[in-house]
């Protein structure tokens, strides 16, 4: 494969000619987003982490779909209560596949929607004691809640409720924790500052008011998953890699967790990050606070798994290590008989990225494994240390757009035409309509685990029979 | 901890498979037993068996705080959809940006169709100094970018807490030239937590026509002979719209719907996106004034519009999103009244075959048991459907619901004796009927995609009549007005009836005398 990508391709002429369409204002604003990868950069060159400008269809969300969609929602044996008017736990009702084991309203509530749902006279006199009741009713009808969160939309931080109150009181009063997040959504620029505040609870709500479980015994072997939602079973196929290679996975955040998985964390010896973007702050808190070190790591496609493995084996002792060869042979002939069948139809493939947290750069190299093209990649909601670590993974002529626009990305991809857009929900129809075979890299298109060797050869099928049904050569009719 | 490899490359397999291996089994019980500290077995056994009870029920019926599963969203969604129904149109969210992702994503789900619409992106600031720069910045980008023909403009929550006023706030962009001076921008304040989307639909229904009509109360506007009809927020636009553009034309009437989706909401995939197609044009919706009436086919979706229209010296006419022979009966009667033109006989045709369908599978369908649930208006035209059919609704809720609709489906319910065993449930939600299901068996229930964990737990089967339909695909296509429409929905309703009865007799030797070829 060649080291860089979009050869003969006038790209910065495209981004130009894009950026053109804008008021002025806008334009100077959004041309810091947009880059050419250049050989030898430090980084990809784009400023992140900026309001989205108003009015040009940003495909971000809200800190409420950073907290309680992201982090919050999948801890299965806690309610997550929406708290606020109707609207956002309904649209965020059961949409992310976040995968859990569960009698679902009897000892987990994953797939269910709880809500405050505010009315006029909530905003007006405020809904501190509709909210002490919401508690009251959930706890008694569901006996076996181990926990509560409250996931404040935006009228709350405006109307000035004292949640934190509500919470501490209830908390005492149930003998069970009790935690107030203040994601409302219009704070910070993106999912991403609910990622953070969602974290902070975690060490304020749950780290300082709560302790292991007793009788938990500690063993040298004790890792934890941090940053894994389980979409599709993702943190699954991931937990039985570091099972096989002799470790012992004391908890998972937050895909297919439990409060109690959150609590036991600070037991572990290493914490394991897949999504370094919505979980870092708690592992760096964890680091200062109880020396626990922490790593990422990368289960998307065999050369990133197998890398992982061992960078994560050479923290241990020599059983583990070795452990990890095994593990690494034994995948390697199923590994080399799925790129043995998909490779041949892949093979030179173009595509472009744009998804949230770790995707636009993680997945970069399971393409490659099967010998596809990333020419393209951009986040919704990266920060500048997501930039860095972007880099080292893309080739040079890589295009590269932050917080992009639904009117840039539909623009570059008909002026590129990359064989594979791999974005959300919101752009998978347009780009289908355009004639071009699309994956939803949030959902994997209802498919999955994508994650670990086992999902590697269901991610390896799905792109080809994105990429080579024959729908996309009947689009045009005959006459 | 070594087993061996269960996936392959020939024969891939993904979640519903992977995770049934040996390897999984065991990895979930480790999970469970050393990690999770759950409650036992037992514990969660009987709490479940609980859940199912007469008194968990009445505790469940006795909440006033908490929503557990509503049958609604919130009022920006609507005002987004009726938008989306005119021509060239783009919806402008003033407000927090997570709310337009979250409304784009529903409707695409259950369109599976792009949805486009943007937002003014406040935050912290914008909730301090209010968001009039947003708006300036916001519709001068959208307009520059997006090229649309009109720009409705609609509030998520955070706007409506802190005051922001649309009216001025328009007017101020429009001073700074953010869009041409006579560029439409109609507005809806749609607060999230007065109402539900049926509301936002019919605050932006108001405000575009507002926009184009004026305020003022003209009783004596000049009349023509066209006929106006408003659809209400409908999953199944697409097909329903369509139906009545066919039934209108086979009567001659000239019809403007106001708000038309189906085009927008299906365009076709022959290599170009197209942002915007179809919708009622600017031009019929501003002449739509002069028509001599306007029909709502969901009065819960219309109140506020239809008033305003009453006082432009219209008639108006409305239905509960009207199904079935005699739905549709009035209907088509309401446009012979109106239009002066009598009834097709085309149509009188195709109401004898749909008769003719129900009289050949009326035995399947006679006393069957169902639960409806979802709008108010499709509640009861459903319902009212179902008893045409001899089957009884016996639990009709709606988180949306009144007491004037509870009252409204009672009086529906007494018409017939098949509604005796009926009761409609306002404000209750889907933990609600979880409880009425367990306690009050049904046979079937209609509802829509949410209703799938309510047939996980009670093991009835779910027929998805209404939005938002995610797990089934195109049934939005079809119609479900009309006597066309009417016979798709029988259609749907046999055919779920059908398999389940052959779930129910496929055991060999034991139940399958019953596995009947003919039925």
């Amino acid at each position: 494969m060649s080291l860089s990508v979009n050869e003969g391709v006038d790209v910065k002429g495209l981004v130009d000619k894009v950026l053109e369409a804008y008021p002025e204002k806008s334009r100077k604003r959004r041309a810091k987003h947009l880059n050419v990868l250049e050989a030898e950069a430090k980084d990809c060159g784009v400023k992140s982490n900026i309001k989205s400008i108003p009015g040009v269809m940003t495909i971000r969300g809200c800190a409420y779909a950073g907290s309680k969609g992201v982090v919050w929602g999948p801890i299965k044996d806690m309610i997550h209560i929406s708290h606020g008017p109707v609207g956002c736990g309904y649209y965020s009702w059961s949409g992310r596949r976040n995968y859990y084991v569960g009698d679902t309203g009897v000892d987990s509530w994953g797939t269910m929607h709880f809500t405050s749902d505010f009315q006029e006279k909530d905003i007006v006199f405020g809904g501190d004691k509709k909210l002490h009741k919401v508690i009251e009713e959930i706890n008694e009808l569901f006996p076996l809640v181990n926990g509560i969160s409250i996931q404040s939309e935006c009228p709350i931080g405006l109307i000035g409720d004292d949640i934190e109150a509500v919470a501490r009181a209830k908390s005492e009063e149930l003998g069970k924790p009790v935690v107030p997040v203040r994601c409302e959504g219009f704070r910070g620029v993106s999912q991403s500052l609910g990622h953070h505040i969602a974290n902070d609870v975690i060490r304020d709500w749950i780290f300082e008011k709560t302790e292991p479980k007793e009788g938990f015994v500690s063993t040298p072997y004790d890792v934890t998953i941090i940053g894994d939602y389980n979409i599709g079973g993702d943190a699954w196929a991931s937990r039985i890699l570091l099972e096989e290679i002799g470790l012992r996975v004391i908890a998972q955040w937050s895909g297919d967790g439990t409060l109690a998985e959150l609590e036991n964390t600070p037991k572990a010896k290493v914490n394991l990050i897949h999504c370094y973007r919505s979980m870092n702050y708690i592992a760096r808190h964890m680091e200062e606070k109880f020396g626990i070190p922490w790593m990422e790591y990368n289960f998307f496609g065999p050369s990133q798994i197998a890398e992982s493995l061992r960078k994560i084996a050479a923290l241990f002792d020599d059983t583990i290590k070795e452990n990890a060869e095994k593990v690494i042979a034994k995948y390697q002939p199923m590994v080399d008989a799925v790129i043995a069948k998909f490779k041949p139809r892949l093979e030179g493939k173009k595509v472009m990225i744009y998804v949230g947290g770790l995707r636009p750069r993680h997945v970069v190299d399971a393409y490659h494994d099967l010998g596809m093209e990333i020419v393209g990649t951009g986040y919704e909601f990266a920060h500048n240390d997501d930039y860095q670590r972007t880099q080292h993974y893309v080739k040079e002529g890589t295009l590269i757009y932050d917080d992009v626009t639904a009117f840039e990305l539909e623009k570059f991809v008909e002026l590129m035409r990359p064989d594979l857009v791999a974005s959300g929900i919101k752009e998978k129809y347009v780009f289908q309509k355009m004639g071009l075979p699309f994956r939803q890299m949030h959902s994997w298109d209802y498919s999955g685990p994508y994650h670990g060797y086992d999902g590697f050869a269901i991610f390896a099928r799905d792109m080809d029979l994105a990429i080579n049904n024959p729908v996309w050569g009947i689009m045009k009719a005959p006459f | 901890m070594s087993h061996p490899v269960s996936q392959s490359a020939d024969k891939v397999i993904d979640h519903f498979t992977l995770f049934r291996q040996p390897e999984y089994k065991e990895l979930f019980e480790r999970k469970k037993t050393e990690f999770e500290y759950g409650h036992s077995d037992e514990e969660v056994a009987r709490v479940s068996a609980w859940t199912k009870t007469e008194e968990y029920k009445e505790k469940n019926f006795a909440r006033e705080a908490v929503v557990i599963n509503p049958t609604k969203a919130c009022q920006p969604i609507g005002a987004m959809f009726a938008a989306q129904g005119f021509e060239g149109t783009l919806p402008f969210v003033h407000g927090s940006q997570g709310c337009v992702a979250y409304y784009r994503t529903h409707l695409t789900r259950h369109f599976k169709e792009p949805n486009s619409a943007v937002s003014s992106s406040m935050t912290e600031d914008a909730a301090v100094f209010g968001g009039l720069n947003n708006m300036i910045d916001g519709l001068a980008n959208a307009y520059a970018l997006y090229k649309p023909k009109m720009i409705a403009v609609l509030t998520t929550c955070m706007a409506e807490v802190i005051g922001d006023d649309l009216s001025g706030f328009i007017n101020n962009a429009k001073n700074k030239e953010s869009v041409p001076a006579d560029f439409p921008v109609p507005f809806a304040h749609t607060p999230a937590f007065v109402g539900s989307h049926i509301v936002g639909y019919d605050n932006m229904i108001k405000g575009v026509l507002t926009h184009f009509w004026g305020t003022s109360e003209n009783f004596d506007t000049p009349k023509n002979e066209k006929i106006n009809l408003i659809p209400g927020f409908d999953g199944f636009a697409v097909g329903n719209n369509r139906e009545l553009k066919r039934i209108a034309g086979l009567f001659g009437i000239d019809l403007t719907i106001l708000s038309d989706v189906s085009d927008n909401f299906d365009t076709p995939a022959d290599g170009e996106y197209r942002m915007y197609d179809g919708g009622t044009p600017l031009e019929a919706t501003k002449e739509a004034v002069h028509a001599k009436a306007t029909i709502s086919m969901q009065e819960y979706c219309t109140p506020q519009s239809l008033q305003f229209i009453k006082e432009k010296g219209q008639q108006v006419a409305k239905y509960n999103y009207p199904m079935g022979v005699t739905g549709t009966d009035e209907l088509l009667l309401k446009l012979a009244e109106l239009s002066g033109k009598p009834v097709p006989a085309e149509l009188k045709l195709e109401r004898g075959r749909l008769v003719d369908a129900i009289a050949d599978s009326h035995t399947h369908l006679h006393g069957k048991r169902f639960a409806v649930y979802g709008d108010p208006d499709f509640c009861l035209g459903m319902s009212k459907f179902l008893m045409e059919l001899g089957a009884e609704p016996v639990h009709i809720l709606s988180t949306s619901g009144s007491k004037k609709w509870e009252k409204q489906v009672q009086k529906a319910l007494d018409a017939s004796p098949f509604g005796k065993s009926g009761k409609a449930y306002g404000g209750k939600d889907l933990w609600h009927l979880r409880s009425l299901l367990f306690t009050d068996k049904v046979d079937y229930i209609i509802g829509n995609s949410y209703g799938k964990y309510l047939e996980r737990d009670t093991k009835i089967p779910l027929i998805r009549l209404t939005y938002p339909i995610f797990d089934r695909h195109h049934h939005h296509r079809y119609p479900t007005w009309g006597y066309q429409g009417a016979l798709n929905v029988l259609v749907r309703i046999l055919d779920r009836i059908f398999e389940d009865m052959d779930a129910n007799t496929n055991i060999v030797g034991e139940t399958d005398y019953s596995f009947d070829l003919v039925r």
